[in-house]
This record gives C-alpha cells, sequence and structure tokens, in this order.
C-alpha cells in the first residue's frame, strides 16, 4: 500500500485534484483489484459498510450484540443471579445505599487525586517508600527506623486524617452554598415584582385584614375632579366656538364639497346631564306635578315610566331649565312668557303639594278627567270663555301622542294657541323616545301631523298665523330630534305642491299662485333647514318651486302681486347667506315695477313673463290718484293679504299698492346688495336701472319710495362696468417627456419572464439534465483518469519491483560472480 | 198609418216604444214602396219623418232613406240625365214609367236636401248618420250615375253631392271637430279625398272672399281639422281604395294619380294659407307644417310666402316658422337671405319661456352645427344666448349652457370668448393664428383686425351690443362671456357646476343637449325629492323661534302675521 501512496502522491495535481478521492478509492479502486478475482474479502461486522453511521454508534451496537450473543450462550441456565451493573468497578447497588448523595465530582476528586505519595505508595512496591523512609532519616538523623507495618499505618492514618479533612471542607461548603443560595432568593425577591409562591402564602392570613381594605380603597370610586363650573365668559367663549364650528360647517357645504359626517347635533349638555339622550326640557316636573291632589299620570303604564325616570329628572329639573333659557337667549319676551308659564306652574304645582292630603280621597273620576288627554269632552260641556280658562289652568301634563291627524286636531282643538304649544311640547315630552320603544315612530308622525295642522291653519279664514307662530319652536325641536323624518315630510309637501302645479301648466299652460299654507311651509323649510347649501334634498326643491311659481304664475290681481311678493322675499331669505343667483327673483321685481309704470310705450327694456309688456293687468300698480301719495306711510302687509283683500275704495287701494311697490323696492336694493360681486351685475340690473331712472316717474311717488329708487339707481350706477376678459384657470404644467432610460431592476436573473408555466418547466428540465449530462461525463472522465493513475501505479510498481529484483538477482550474480571470481584468484 | 204623426207623445218610454215602432213601420213602408209602385206615395211618409223632432224616429228614417234610395238607384229606378221639373214631367210627355221615375229622382232630392240639412243639426248622432246615409248615396251615385255619361272623358262621380256634403261640413257657426274626425274614414279612399280636397278649395274661396279677407275662426277651424284630417298616400302603389271604379281609362282618372292629388292638396293648403289666419290657427299649422304638409306638396317652395310672413310675426309663430323654412332651406335649396339674422333677433328672453322651447332648440342646434358658419355669427349667438341665460329659468338654462359650449366646441376660434389670455401669455400667438384663419372667412368685414388689438389686459367694459339687429356688427367676438362667470353662482346646483365648466378648457366631446330639452321643472326637483340614499339631513342650526325671523328678516319686515 505504501506504494500506491507514494504513486497518488506524485500525481497529485492541484487543478485535477478530486474532491473525493476516497470515494473512487473505496469503491472504484477495490472493483478494479477484484475484476479478476473468483472470490474476495468482505467484512462481515456490524456497520462495517455502513457510511451514515457513527463510529460510537457502531461500537456500542457491536458491543450490545456482542453481549447479546454471549448471554444467550452462558447464561442461559443462569435465573437468579443477575449480572452485576458497575460503575467503574463499583457497584452501582452499592452505590445506591450512599445516604449523602455525593456529587460525582468528590469521586473524581478523590479518584482524581493522585498524589506522587499516594502512587508510590500504592504502586512504588514499598520502593517509594523506602526511598523516602531514606529521605526522613536523613531529615531526622538519628530516628530509629520504623518498621514497614508502622509505615504502612502512619500511611493509612494519614490518609484517615487527609479524608476527615476533605470531609470538614466540603461540609463547610455546603453549608456556604446554601447560605448563597438564601441569599439569592431574597435578592431574587426583590428583583422580580412576583413574589414567590411561597411568600404569598406566608401573607395570606394578613390578605383579609389589610389586603383587602387596600383593595377595596383601590376601586373604590375616587370621587374624580369634576369639571369645574364654567364661568358666564367661558360659556359664552364656548358657545361661539361651537356656532363657529357649525359655521365653517354650513360654508363647506354652501360650496358643495361633500359632507363628512352629519355634524348636527348641537344639544348643549349640561353638567349634570348623564349623557343618555334624555332631554328635559322645563315644564316637565312630573314628579312634582300633582293635579288636585292627585298623581296626574293619565295611564298606569306611564306612571310607572315616570318612578323610573324618578331620580334622573329630579336632578335634572333645573339644569334642563338652564338649557332652556340658553337656547332661547335672543327673545326676551318668549324668555319672559315661559317664566310666566313656569311660575304659573311651580304655584299651582304648590298648591297641589299642599292639599295633597286634603285631597287624598277625592273620587276617581275627577282624577280621570284630570288626566285623560281628552280636552275635546270636556270641552263640549262647558262654555267657551270659562272653560278656556278652566282648561288653561288644568292643562294636563302628559299627553298620549296622536294616533292620527284627527287625533292631534282634537287634542288641539278649543286651545290658545300658548296652550296649544304646551301641549305640543308636553306631548313630545312624555313621548320621549328613550322612554318607550315606539315613541320614536309616534313623534315622528306627530311631526308630519303638525306639518299637516299648520297648513291646515293657514287656509282657515282668517288664517291663525299667531297659532303657527307659537308652534314654530315645537316644530323646530322636532325636527331637529328627527332630522330624516322631517325631510320626507317636507319633501312629500313639496312634491305633492310642485306636482299639482306641474299638471296645471300642462294643461293651461300657467298655474295660480301658491296658497298661502304653500307660502307658509316654505317659511318653514327655510327654519327648519339650511338654505345656504350647495345642494339640500329640502331646500333645493323648494328653492325650485318658488322659481316654478314666480315665472310660470301670472299676475292677475293685487292679491297675485302681494303673493309673489312674498315669494320674492322668501327667494331674497334663501339666498341670502348664499349671495346665489336667482334670476326668477329679478324678472318677478322687474315685472313688478313695470306693473306701476304709467306710458307702456317705447319700453327700454325687457319684460320677461309671466310680465306682459302690456295687457289687461299691465296696471295693477298704476295709482288711480296722486292724492295716495301724501297720506301713505310704510306698514306691513299681513299675510293673510295674499288669499283676499278687501279694498273696496280706490285709496285703500292705492295704499296697497304703494306699500306693494316699497316692498318692491326694498327687495330690490336688497337684491342690489346680494349680487353686486356678480360679474353681470350691470347687465342683470339694467333694466332695472333703466326703468327706474327714465319710466317710472319719481315725483308722483311719497317721499321714502323716491329716495329709495334714487338710492337704488345709484347703487346700480356706482358698480364699476368693467370687467377683465375670462381667461381659464391656471393649470399646472404638463411635465415635459423625459427620454432617459427606464430602470427596472431585475430581481431574479436567469429567470426566463413572460413563457408559460410548461414552457418554464420543459426548459428547467433541459437544463438540468444538460448539467446532469455534463456531470455524468466529468464523473466518468474523472473516473477513468483515475483507472489510468491506479493502472499506471500499478504498471510503475510492477516495473519498479521488477528492476529492484533485477537487481537484486543481478547483485547476487555479481556477488556470485565476485565469488567465484576470488575463489579463482584465490586459486590462482 | 204613419207614425210620425204621433209625434207629440209625452213620456219618454211611450217614445221610445213609438220609435222603435216607428223604425219596424218605416222598414214595412220602405218593403212596401219597393214591391210594387203603387205605394209610391208612402216615400212623402219617410220624409215627414225625416224632419221630425225625436232623435230616435229621425235616425231610423234616415236608415229607411238610405236602405230605399239605395235599391233605387241599383235598380236604376231614378231619373237619368237632366230632371225636369214636376209640373213639366206631368205635363210633358213622358211614359208613366219615366213619370215614376221623374216622381222618385225628386224625392230623392229632397231627401239629400233635408240630409245635408241635418248635418247642421244640434244633435250628433243625427249629423253621422246623414252623413254616413250621404255618402251611401255618393257611393251609389258613383256606381250608377245619375247624369248621362255620353262622352266617354267624363268620370262618373258625385261631385255635387260631395262638394254640397264638405260644405255643410265646414260650417261657420258651429265646431264640428267631432263629425269630421268621423268622416275621416271616407278620407281613407283615394277618390273621396281627391274630390274633397277640390270641393274645400272651392268653399274656401267662396267663403273668405264673402268675408273679405276676415278672420272667420270656428270656419277657419272646421277647415283646418277637415284639411289636417287628410292623410296622403306617400306612393302611386298605395292608391287602391276607391269608392267608385271607373269602367273606361281608370289609369287615367286624374282621382287615380299621385301627382293630382299632390296638386290638388297643395292648392287647397295654399288657397286655405292665403287668408289671414287667427295667431292660434297659425300655431297649428306651423305645428304640423314640416311632416303632414310640405312632403305631399308637388312644389313646397310655394309655401315660401306663407312661412316668410309667419317668420315675420314673431314670437312663438316665428318659432315654429323656423321648422318649416329649415325643410324648404334643407331640401328643397331655398335661399334665405339674412336667415341667420333673422334668427338672431329671435332670440329674445321669452324663448325660455314659451311652450315650443325644445323644438326651437332643437332647430337651433341644427342650424348651427354648420361648421361653415363665420365665427362672428356663432361668436354672436353665444354672447346672445349667454346674455339671454341671465333671466332664464334653470330648465332652461340646463340646455342653453351646453348649446354655448358645443358652439364653441363647433368652432375653436369662439374660445376667446371664454379663454382671452393677456398679451403676456404665451398663447397670444396661437390667439392671432387662430385670427388669421378667421379671416379667410371673413375678409371684408374688418373689424376682425381690431380684435387683435384689443386683447388687453385691464378691465374693459363690455363691447357687446345688445341692441344691434345684425350680428356682425354686435361686436362678440371682442367680449367674454361673464354672464356664465355669472352663473356660476346660480342657485341651482346643477345649473351651477355646468357653468364652472368655463374655468378649464372644454372637452372636446360634444354635450348631447336633446336629453335635457325636454326636462320640466318637477324633473328637476324629483332628482333632489328622490334621492334614495341620504347619508344624513344637514339642519338649521339657529334656532327657529318666530315664524317670520330668520334669514335676514326679510318676510317680517314687510308682511306681519295678521
Amino acid at each position: 500500500m505504501s506504494w500506491g501512496e507514494k504513486a497518488s502522491m506524485m500525481w497529485v495535481c492541484p487543478v485535477y485534484l478530486d474532491p473525493k478521492p476516497s470515494i473512487r478509492k473505496e469503491t472504484l479502486l477495490k472493483e478494479y483489484k477484484q475484476k479478476n478475482r473468483c472470490s474476495k474479502f468482505i467484512d462481515r461486522r456490524f456497520g462495517e459498510y455502513d457510511t451514515k453511521m457513527a463510529p460510537e454508534d457502531k461500537i456500542l451496537q457491536r458491543f450490545t450484540m456482542e453481549r447479546q450473543r454471549v448471554h444467550e450462550k452462558k447464561d442461559v441456565y443462569n435465573l437468579n443471579e443477575e449480572e452485576e451493573l458497575t460503575h467503574y468497578g463499583q457497584s452501582l447497588a452499592e452505590m445506591e445505599k450512599f445516604n449523602d448523595v455525593v456529587n460525582s465530582d468528590d469521586e473524581s476528586e478523590e479518584k482524581g487525586l493522585l498524589s506522587a505519595e499516594l502512587t508510590a505508595s500504592h504502586f512504588g512496591g514499598g520502593g517509594g517508600l523506602l526511598r523516602k523512609k531514606a529521605l526522613g532519616e536523613e531529615e531526622e538523623g538519628g530516628q530509629r527506623a520504623k518498621s514497614r507495618q508502622e509505615l504502612i499505618e502512619e500511611l493509612i492514618q494519614k490518609s484517615k486524617q487527609e479524608k476527615r479533612e476533605r470531609q470538614v471542607q466540603r461540609e463547610e461548603a455546603q453549608e456556604l452554598t446554601e447560605k448563597l443560595d438564601q441569599d439569592w432568593k431574597n435578592i431574587q425577591s426583590l428583583m422580580v415584582k412576583k413574589t414567590p409562591k411561597a411568600d404569598k402564602q406566608e401573607e395570606k392570613p394578613k390578605l383579609e385584614e389589610y389586603d383587602m381594605m387596600v383593595r377595596e380603597l383601590g376601586f373604590e370610586m375616587k370621587a374624580q375632579p369634576s369639571e369645574k363650573m364654567k364661568t358666564p365668559e367661558e360659556l359664552a367663549k364656548e358657545e361661539r366656538e361651537k356656532l363657529q364650528k357649525l359655521e365653517a360647517d354650513r360654508l363647506r357645504r354652501m360650496m358643495g364639497e361633500e359632507v363628512v359626517e352629519g355634524a348636527q347635533s348641537q344639544i348643549h349638555f349640561s353638567a349634570d346631564d348623564l349623557n343618555d339622550g334624555f332631554v328635559l326640557d322645563k315644564h316637565d316636573k312630573k314628579t312634582l306635578a300633582y293635579q288636585d291632589g292627585k298623581w296626574n299620570m293619565g295611564e298606569e303604564e306611564e306612571e310607572e315610566e315616570e318612578e323610573d325616570e324618578a331620580e334622573d329628572e329630579e336632578g335634572e329639573g333645573e339644569s334642563s331649565e338652564e338649557q332652556e333659557s340658553d337656547a332661547e337667549e335672543d327673545e326676551v319676551e318668549e324668555e319672559e312668557e315661559e317664566e310666566e308659564e313656569e311660575e304659573e306652574e311651580e304655584g299651582s304645582g304648590e298648591d297641589d303639594g299642599h292639599s295633597d292630603l286634603e285631597s287624598e280621597q277625592e273620587s276617581e273620576n275627577e282624577e280621570e278627567e284630570e288626566a285623560s288627554p281628552k280636552p275635546k269632552k270636556t270641552l263640549s260641556k262647558e262654555e267657551v270663555k270659562a272653560q278656556q280658562e278652566a282648561a288653561k289652568a288644568e292643562l294636563p301634563y302628559t299627553f298620549a301622542a296622536p294616533e292620527s291627524y284627527n287625533d292631534l286636531k282634537d287634542m288641539l282643538r278649543g286651545h290658545t294657541s300658548d296652550n296649544q304649544r304646551l301641549i305640543v311640547a308636553r306631548t313630545q315630552k312624555s313621548n320621549h323616545p328613550s322612554l318607550a320603544v315606539g315613541n320614536k315612530l309616534k313623534l315622528q308622525k306627530l311631526f308630519g301631523f303638525l306639518l299637516e295642522y299648520i297648513g291646515e291653519l293657514a287656509t282657515r279664514s282668517p288664517p291663525e298665523l299667531s297659532t303657527i307662530d307659537k308652534l314654530i319652536p315645537e316644530v323646530y325641536a322636532l325636527c331637529q330630534m328627527f332630522p330624516d323624518a322631517a325631510c320626507k315630510a317636507m319633501q312629500s309637501i313639496l312634491g305633492d305642491a310642485a306636482h299639482s302645479m306641474e299638471e296645471t301648466l300642462e294643461v293651461k299652460g300657467h298655474a295660480a299662485f301658491p296658497t298661502l299654507d304653500m307660502l307658509i311651509y316654505l317659511k318653514v323649510t327655510a327654519l327648519l333647514f339650511p338654505t345656504s347649501d350647495f345642494r339640500h334634498p329640502v331646500t333645493t326643491p323648494a328653492l325650485l318651486f318658488i322659481s316654478q311659481a314666480l315665472t310660470k304664475c301670472p299676475v292677475r290681481s293685487l292679491q297675485d302681486l302681494t303673493s309673489g311678493l312674498v315669494l320674492c322675499s322668501l327667494g331674497v331669505e334663501y339666498v341670502s347667506f348664499s349671495k346665489r343667483f336667482l334670476p326668477e327673483l329679478i324678472n318677478f321685481l322687474v315685472g313688478t315695477l313695470h306693473l306701476a309704470v304709467q306710458d307702456k310705450a317705447s319700453l327700454g327694456y325687457i319684460v320677461v313673463p309671466p310680465f306682459r309688456a302690456s295687457g289687461k293687468y299691465s296696471d295693477l300698480l298704476v295709482l288711480s290718484s296722486s292724492e295716495s301719495c301724501r297720506s301713505w306711510s310704510k306698514k306691513s302687509l299681513p299675510l293673510s293679504a295674499t288669499q283676499q283683500l278687501d279694498l273696496g275704495n280706490d285709496p285703500d287701494r292705492d295704499t296697497h299698492r304703494l306699500t306693494c311697490l316699497s316692498t318692491c323696492l326694498d327687495l330690490v336694493k336688497r337684491c342690489c346688495l346680494l349680487y353686486k360681486d356678480l360679474p353681470s351685475f350691470t347687465h342683470i340690473f339694467q333694466p332695472i336701472r333703466t326703468l327706474l331712472s327714465k319710466h317710472l316717474s319719481t315725483q308722483t311717488l311719497p317721499e321714502p319710495l323716491q329716495e329709495l329708487s334714487s338710492e337704488i339707481v345709484e347703487a346700480i350706477s356706482s358698480m364699476p362696468v368693467t370687467q377683465s376678459a375670462l381667461v381659464f384657470d391656471k393649470r399646472k404644467p404638463i411635465p415635459l417627456k423625459l427620454l432617459t432610460p427606464k430602470i427596472v431592476e431585475v430581481l431574479d436573473y436567469g429567470k426566463k419572464r413572460g413563457s408559460t408555466r410548461e414552457e418554464r418547466e420543459k426548459e428547467r428540465l433541459k437544463h438540468k439534465y444538460k448539467r446532469e449530462f455534463k456531470g455524468a461525463l466529468r464523473e466518468i472522465r474523472k473516473d477513468s483518469r483515475f483507472l489510468a493513475r491506479e493502472k499506471l501505479n500499478e504498471v510503475m510498481n510492477r516495473d519498479a519491483e521488477r528492476k529492484r529484483k533485477v537487481k537484486e538477482l543481478m547483485g547476487s550474480l555479481a556477488t556470485q560472480e565476485g565469488e567465484w571470481k576470488s575463489l579463482k584468484r584465490k586459486k590462482k | 198609418m204613419a207614425p210620425a204623426k204621433k209625434r207629440n207623445v209625452s213620456s219618454v218610454k211611450t217614445a221610445e216604444k213609438s220609435a222603435k215602432k216607428a223604425k219596424v213601420d218605416l222598414s214595412k213602408t220602405v218593403e212596401r214602396i219597393l214591391e210594387s209602385r203603387k205605394h209610391a206615395n208612402d216615400v212623402f211618409d219617410i220624409l215627414e219623418s225625416l224632419q221630425a223632432e225625436q232623435e230616435k224616429e229621425v235616425i231610423s228614417a234616415v236608415a229607411a232613406c238610405s236602405e230605399l234610395f239605395c235599391a233605387l238607384l241599383e235598380r236604376k229606378e231614378l231619373f237619368l240625365g237632366k230632371l225636369p221639373g214636376e209640373e213639366d214631367a206631368l205635363s210633358g210627355g213622358y211614359s208613366a214609367e219615366d213619370k215614376y221615375r221623374i216622381f222618385m229622382r225628386h224625392r230623392y232630392t229632397s231627401c239629400v236636401e233635408i240630409l245635408l240639412e241635418h248635418l247642421s243639426h244640434e244633435q250628433y248622432d243625427i249629423k253621422e248618420s246623414a252623413m254616413c246615409c250621404l255618402m251611401k248615396f255618393a257611393a251609389g251615385e258613383g256606381l250608377h250615375p245619375l247624369e248621362d255619361l255620353d262622352w266617354s272623358e267624363h268620370y262618373s262621380f258625385p261631385r255635387e253631392l260631395i262638394q254640397a256634403l264638405v260644405d255643410n261640413l265646414l260650417s261657420k257657426a258651429t265646431d264640428n271637430s267631432l263629425l269630421i274626425s268621423r268622416f275621416q274614414e271616407f278620407l281613407e279612399m283615394e277618390d273621396v279625398r281627391y274630390y274633397v280636397m277640390s270641393s274645400i278649395r272651392d268653399n274656401v274661396g267662396k267663403v273668405m272672399d264673402k268675408s273679405k279677407g276676415a278672420v272667420v275662426p270656428v270656419y277657419q277651424n272646421n277647415v283646418f281639422t277637415l284639411m289636417s284630417s287628410i292623410s296622403m298616400p306617400n306612393q302611386e302603389s298605395e292608391l287602391t281604395n276607391f269608392m267608385v271604379k271607373q269602367e273606361a281609362k281608370h289609369e287615367d282618372w286624374k282621382a287615380a294619380k299621385l301627382h293630382e292629388h299632390k296638386r290638388v292638396f297643395e292648392r287647397m293648403w295654399l288657397g286655405f294659407l292665403k287668408y289671414k289666419l287667427p295667431n292660434s290657427m297659425y300655431k297649428k299649422v306651423l305645428v304640423i307644417l314640416h311632416d303632414s304638409i310640405l312632403p305631399y306638396m308637388s312644389k313646397p317652395t310655394l309655401m315660401i310666402d306663407f312661412l316668410t310672413a309667419a317668420y315675420e310675426i314673431g314670437g312663438a309663430i316665428s318659432l315654429l316658422a323656423l321648422n318649416g323654412l329649415f325643410v324648404l332651406i334643407h331640401q328643397h335649396n331655398l335661399d334665405y337671405p339674412d336667415f341667420y339674422k333673422k334668427l338672431y333677433n329671435l332670440l329674445e328672453p321669452s324663448v325660455f319661456h314659451v311652450k315650443y322651447r325644445a323644438r326651437f332648440f332643437h332647430l337651433a342646434n341644427v342650424f348651427l352645427s354648420s361648421s361653415h358658419l363665420p365665427v362672428y355669427l356663432v361668436a354672436a349667438f353665444a354672447k346672445r344666448l349667454a346674455r339671454l341665460a341671465l333671466t332664464a329659468p334653470p330648465t332652461a338654462l340646463l340646455i342653453v349652457l351646453p348649446f354655448i359650449y358645443n358652439l364653441i366646441r363647433r368652432h375653436p376660434s369662439c374660445r376667446v370668448l371664454i379663454h382671452k389670455p393677456s398679451a403676456e401669455d404665451g398663447e397670444f400667438q396661437t390667439f392671432v393664428v387662430g385670427i388669421g384663419v378667421l379671416t379667410v372667412y371673413e375678409l371684408s368685414v374688418g373689424y376682425v383686425i381690431n380684435v387683435c388689438f384689443c386683447v388687453v389686459t385691464e378691465p374693459f367694459e363690455d363691447p357687446y351690443l345688445t341692441d344691434e339687429e345684425d350680428p356682425a356688427q354686435c361686436r362678440a367676438l371682442e367680449s367674454s362671456l361673464w354672464e356664465i362667470k355669472s352663473l356660476q353662482k346660480h342657485y341651482h346646483p346643477d345649473v351651477a357646476k355646468a357653468a364652472l365648466l368655463i374655468n378649464t378648457p372644454l372637452s372636446e366631446q360634444e354635450d348631447d343637449i336633446s336629453e335635457t330639452l325636454e326636462v320640466t321643472t318637477y324633473e328637476l326637483m324629483e332628482k333632489d325629492l328622490k334621492q334614495p340614499e341620504i347619508k344624513s339631513v344637514p339642519l338649521e342650526f339657529e334656532t327657529a323661534t318666530r315664524l317670520l325671523k330668520g334669514g335676514g328678516d326679510v318676510l317680517g319686515q314687510h308682511f306681519c302675521l295678521a
């Protein structure tokens, strides 16, 4: 073998260095060597050819196999004597008996302690001791030499002593360790928050006394710092901020931006508010409310509800009053009224309180009559005047929500407008959505009924507008509660009115002016919904309706004209904030002014339908006599003038005409202010200017109207007529086309993109095949190279052998020759 | 015997009974008369009951008459040729047979007279049955002519009868539209239609001459109803439905030729439109003119006088006349001088308020769709419409704004109306190039050059002349559409949004205005009312306390509650 190794060493070349020559040596070389043999040597030992097995495993396995074989053969009949397991020659059973758990390092310590003495004494064969003795002799000098026995005993003693010392030492160490452990534990308990279980158990008895208390204190509701009472300034500031926010919101909607969310809740929270959505208004002191000594509940269920609410209300009574007065700060009269009412109520409440005890036993009948929400019933019995007073005094405090419109009408019939308002307010409160499940629906319906009621009040003759006026706050409150339902109700009213108008338009081509109820509805719409929104589900159609009425309804009487002017005023109100342009408004005002022009020939302006330049009704506002101018003074027109006018004589008529004219001029003035920013202001107002300056003879008009007219003309002419040319909005310049190459980072090289899955798979397989093929070729080459090398080695070995042998032979022959020659010479 | 004598029956029931009885009796009488000539005098009974007061009786008498005389016509038992007087017949040397026929012919004539009178009866049923009966006679006469037809050129048709019928139909006193609509079914027949048309023409000529050109509303209304119920065939091959078939030379018959029909139709209409019409009639005629009159005229250009006259009237009538004029200009090469100038002058605030707004804008859109229009004209239209938009209702604005935008898109040189950059801006160059292109159109108009120098940066007064009638002189190109800028503040969100488009360059795609043409205010309103999902309704945050408060207190200042 040494030959071969040498040869291979010789042939090793760095380039062809085989990474795994060993494998070849073990496989190929062996095969080669076995090539022409018929027998071969096989190592039968376990796992000899298993390269995967670790050598230790191999040995272990072999050992167990060996043991098994031995056991099988020898101990087949050996039943009792189990083989004694030993550890380093010591019986394990013996070791188990040690009480003291000795660490293995002790053992090793002892065992490993191979002092020179010990070795010498154990294995020296006495030589060591002798030598020592010799040394000792030399040291002690003259001491009697000890016998061998003595020496041994001494040795034993010494070793025993040594052993004891070690024992002591160990014990000390153990003690120290224990102490250390103890200390560690103490430190640990400090380091880790969680106390060890053992500690907890120790503290357990204490828990009940102290810990519990601590915890109780911890969980106890602390008196949290409440918000401090706000000073009036702070309150005002807050109010202002809130309003500013709402204003900003309104502006945003006006610009037509998308509404993010309905930021409309504007409920004022008092400090004591429980934030449960329950809002109480001032009259709602039901718990205190006794009527003639009786709990004034209408129904028993309500009584229950009331009891539930009792605590809340008691606390809230005052705050809600505050709230109410807050909300209605601006109007003084109203507040006064309310206060009066409140006082009244409180007074009666006190009275009731006093009479509580006495009247406990009063008849059941009376109570029912008091409480039942049917004023109609009581009405029919009593006298009108007295009953009104009585009704006012005995107004029930709770009302069932009306199920139908007729219910509402019955409920309100015969009451004064203030009381009607009270009734509605109490109905609303006693049916608050937080009190019962169905209340929400009931109140939503109530809103619809109220609107219907308002319409009916307006259509009565004479229209009961003051009642409507009183009901407005309630309608507003309901609307704030249910915006969606209010929106729906208003939409349906507008839709119906518009639809009927459209139908008449289709048939006749023109329509009559909307009736008073519709005008009121339009006004109520403006009160309930913001008119300045870019697009609003209620106010946009309402404005369209106004515009439709102003364009399609011909003016044929002074009533019509009054209606038209109401519509115009509404139009101005609708756009007063947003300053949106309402062309129909201007058209109508021009037309109205045109009605007052005496000489209709040669107009410098164009009248837009529904007005006509000349015709039957085109002189409606021309005064019959100039006398009336002097006596005229500005008075507000009643809204009922839109429905009927009793103008018997010419002076009355003229007064009305002048009032209309003054209204119209005032509206024109307002429009001038509203639209002064429009680029086409001058063209929009050009007809008015021409009309006022050239056609409407102002001399015949009263002084205030003349002034108004000249003011308007001045305002119009003072506006700049010049405009800069229109230009598109500046746009962001379009960036130039860039010609730098676009760099795409390729993250997976070599991967072919854009082909199908099959193609890719095929490609991959091809590639793999190629690689394998190449690898195989390389392997084969390597094999043949290896074999060639082996063969060469063999040949060289063989040659070398032969040379050696030849040399040997030649040498021996030479010596033989030499010997022979020398013999020959000798012979000579 | 004659039940007609039991005329004055008080109760309705008996009257009905008697009517029934009368019907039976009348039919029996008819049978008897037809059976033998002995009973010939019974015909007087029938004629008498024809003049009865009771409706039922008259109707049954009419039925009897039609039965009797149709049968007689068929049997040729009515005298042919020129009818001698009754006395002459008795005295003259006629045979008994002839005498009978003369007698019957006289009865027939008087029956026809009575029936014609009945055409103006108060009762519609009587009118109707009389008319139907007359038409039956006409058919009978057509088959068995009462005239001597020796000469082959003459075609047999009861022209006199039709003429009389038409004369009576076109009453001067009562509105016969219902009867005329019943008559329409007979107008399906080609020959009847042909002769009715010529009768109408004769009648109109006579009547209007008599009234000396003054307006006769009821009569003209009747005439119009009758004329408009005539539906003309489109092709010669459709002429198949004849009341009278001519034996000889049917093809040569005028009533069988389409162009003759057309000529008569045309003459009839021209004859009618020649005279002064009430304004409402103008509208009615103009509404149907372009699709039920003009296509059936042999020379539609003859309508030009009428259309021009109507166009001059102004207002809605002018708008309607546009349609007819358009057909003439478009299909018949009519050269209408100053058409666009007139169209320009039609643009008044009222165009946005009239009923025919949609039609007008449809047509105006067509007129202005040509890309060969001079740019000054288009600009004038755009500016004018924008100016008018200041008074328009929102529905009209939703038409006008896209309309103006379309004009600007079609004529990119009009872009200066919404985009007039100052000289410093680089776009001035392109603007001048644009003007250069303009000059090709408008070499003669000197003001175009002025435009080049008119580009100024500082504010200037609107140079547009509102009162200028000539679009070439109104200086619209020098102006800008500030009106649309103003409309950006319009109260209706859709309008405001539409007006906002001028802030950026217009898109290439033209807006389709046909969809918005018919939108009504209510539909516009419904858009907001029927919005399915309202996230949350914004509410007024200022607490409402009084009815007349809020919104600047405008209402409260001028009005009070009571």
